[in-house]
């Protein structure tokens, strides 16, 4: 026998000393959970892993002809307009189906939930890995677009990264928080295709934020970027288009993100021991 | 001896039970109305009554290393809720519990497995959910393959398994999990008697060669009895007992069913005009306290009365035991001259075997007659028992018909 064993106690309202740990220790599980969502998602269709690049390609194509050609909100910039599109277009995609995703996943693992112990945040985070991956083939899609314009993006494009990260924790918060609500009142699954849809709109997808002070003024730009998802998709465009970059309304969006990525975890972490019961 | 394993405290579990809503979510509409209405009622009491149900209520109790602990009780006496207090999955509402070592939960044969996937798929699925690492599984999926007997289908998607391939699949996995403690909840009741005794068998090796703590919870008495030296007895999510299985079972079952079964000749019948009658049967347990539901390994003990108004010495007493059918199954015959005392009411006691009748309830025919002549009085089908298993060989196939006796068989080269 192992000569440590490791002493575990459970009572009422204790808070997890080695949460944290725990999640380290259960990565297996959040590894083996997002591959399995991403395995049986195209399971018993025909064309199968098409579809994640069809979608994708579809909703630009809609895209760049409603906001370009019928909306005439383009503003055009060094780029080509698709490109402008795709870029505002790729992190919302993200965001919009991380959200929907993460905020069904505690319900739709009930029978896990009920049945095994493990750090409960893993099956939210692992939906979001999934939404990644349709992230990644959407990318490399823009990737085919830019070659086929021959557009080269600018330097600042190696700072890509770090605006996923901040649509990652964005959609990790706001899903967090969600997911968990929708354990108990599931009033959130009718709440969330709402915010998604309308979102869209208040989000610079089919526009570029510089419309804002165009037809308004520089500050409202800056409360515009309240909605955390505007500072996403600026950096998006500045990474790949090169428009330039409204710095205030990055950091009050990142500031936004981790405000919500906090109350989402605190949520989450309260409510979690309960989920069994609720579920 | 060294400290428990799991030692749990006072520990007890709430639940509100709300009268007022029948739906199985609340809704916010439904809290934001009711908020809504205490504001405006002057904090009047909101409408529906709210009903505390304890599903377990100050238990506490200590388990060692290598103890194989079975935990019995009725339906809804809160052995579910213990075992997912224990494996973390519901938190207590009061109370604690301190676990020392690992402990891998099987609640429920294939939790989590995706109809979708193959069975190769589900294995690491599986496995991952019940804790197991990768290279824990890699190093013995060999050996859950061949424990599943699935060899052939192992990468067809589990949806088209039949029932028993599934589960066969799913407990193998868990059979091969390799926690210091194991809490298993009523997943043998699924599969056929003989998969059944495989998994009893591994789990008892994991226990006694490997020095495994398992905790299991099962209706089967039999199976309880074989597997685990000790027992917890619940009741109404209070703890009754701990202590060795057998004391606790029997606890279990006499708490059970406290009705008399005994057959009694009321005063005023026609039997009086019998010479000889049975004016009352009942049965005891050998502490001589009235009984219908016995161990296999137990005495059952005949306690009858005879009322003889007029003697006849050439008379016998026959005892024969009934199935449910009323078939009769084995006599016992006794002279009457044995228990008659020269007054008009006699009793006597008939000890019969332990060891020999087989799990299933019976009854007795009793007669008292003049071989090849007259039926001085002949009463069947009284005094219903119940023979429990208590770890017999055949305690696997419970519920299946095997006869009703055990006989010494041999096996002869």
């Amino acid at each position: 026998m192992s000569g440590v064993t490791e002493e575990l106690i459970i009572e009422a309202g204790r808070a997890e000393k080695n949460y944290w740990r725990d999640i380290w220790r259960y990565r297996e599980l959040f590894y083996i959970l997002s591959w399995r969502d991403i395995k049986v998602r195209y399971k018993q269709t025909v064309i199968g892993a098409a579809w994640s690049v069809i979608r994708p390609l579809l909703t630009m194509l809609i895209f760049t002809f409603v906001f370009g050609q019928l909306g005439r909100l383009a503003q055009p910039g060094g780029a080509p307009y698709p490109i402008i599109v795709f870029a505002g277009l790729l992190p919302w995609q993200f965001f919009s189906t991380a959200l929907s995703e993460a905020s069904g996943s505690l319900v739709g693992n009930a029978n896990l939930i009920t049945k095994v112990y493990f750090p409960r945040l893993i099956i939210p985070a692992s939906s979001i890995i999934v939404s990644f991956v349709d992230f990644a083939i959407s990318f490399l899609l823009l990737v085919a677009v830019m070659l086929f314009y021959q557009y080269l993006p600018p330097l600042q494009v190696l700072l890509l990264p770090v605006f996923i990260l901040i649509a990652f924790l964005i959609s990790f918060g706001v899903g967090l928080y969600v997911t968990a609500l929708n354990v108990k009142y599931r009033d959130f699954r009718y709440v969330i295709p709402f915010i998604v849809q309308l979102g869209i709109y208040i989000t610079p997808v089919g526009y570029s934020s510089t419309e804002i002070v165009n037809r308004y003024s520089e500050q409202a730009r800056f409360w515009y970027s309240l909605n955390p998802m505007v500072g996403v998709i600026d950096g998006f465009r500045w990474c790949i288009t090169g428009e330039p970059m409204y710095w205030p309304g990055l950091l009050l969006s990142i500031v936004i993100t981790f405000f919500f990525c906090l109350i989402g975890i605190r949520y989450f972490r309260k409510t979690e021991k309960s989920f069994a019961d609720n579920i | 001896m060294s400290n428990p394993v799991i030692k749990a405290e006072h520990l007890s579990k709430k639940f509100i039970l709300s009268h007022e809503t029948q739906e199985r979510y609340t809704s916010l509409r439904d809290v934001l109305s009711r908020k809504a209405k205490g504001l405006l009622g002057n904090g009047k009491k909101p409408a529906g009554s709210i009903e505390e149900f304890k599903a377990l209520d100050d238990v506490s109790f200590e388990i060692y290393q290598g103890d194989r602990v079975g935990i019995i009780g009725r339906n809804g006496a809160g052995k579910s809720t213990l075992l997912k207090v224990l494996s973390r999955i519901t938190e207590p509402s009061s109370g604690s519990i301190t676990i020392r070592g690992r402990v891998a939960s099987l609640l429920e044969v294939g939790t989590g497995f995706h109809p979708e996937l193959s069975g190769r798929e589900n294995i690491f699925l599986n496995g991952a959910i019940l804790g197991m690492s990768r290279t824990e599984i890699r190093k013995k999926f060999d050996e859950i393959v061949a424990f599943a007997e699935v060899e052939k289908f192992l990468d067809t998607p589990v949806k088209r398994y039949s029932s028993g391939m599934y589960v066969r699949l799913a407990f193998a996995v868990a059979a091969h999990l390799e926690p210091e403690i194991l809490i298993v909840d009523e997943v043998l009741a699924v599969g056929d008697a003989q998969f059944q005794k495989k998994c009893l068998g591994k789990m008892e090796d994991v226990s006694k060669n490997e020095g495994r703590t398992v905790l299991f919870v099962s209706h089967n008495m039999g199976v309880i009895s074989q597997l685990c030296k000790k027992a917890i007895l619940l009741s109404k999510g209070r703890l009754i007992q701990t202590g060795e299985t057998r004391k606790v079972i029997d606890n279990y079952v006499l708490n059970t069913q406290a009705n008399s079964n005994s057959y009694e000749v009321k005063p005023g019948i026609d039997k009086n005009q019998k010479r000889i009658y049975f004016s009352r049967v009942s049965t005891l347990n050998t502490d001589g306290v009235a009984c219908e539901d016995f161990q296999f390994d137990q005495n059952i003990v005949l306690d009858i009365g005879l009322v003889i108004t007029q003697y006849d010495h050439a008379a016998k007493i026959s005892f024969t035991l009934q199935n449910n059918n009323g078939d009769y199954l084995s006599t016992f015959v006794e002279d009457l001259s044995r228990f008659y005392n020269g007054k008009e009411e006699a009793s006597f006691k008939i000890k019969v075997p332990s060891h020999v009748i087989a799990p299933n309830t019976y009854a007795f025919r009793l007669a008292i007659f003049l071989p090849h002549g007259t039926t001085y009085d002949l009463v069947e089908m009284i005094c219903p028992i119940r023979i429990h298993d208590s770890g017999t060989d055949m305690a696997m196939f419970e519920g299946a018909n095997y006869g009703s006796f055990f006989l010494n068989y041999e096996v002869l080269s």
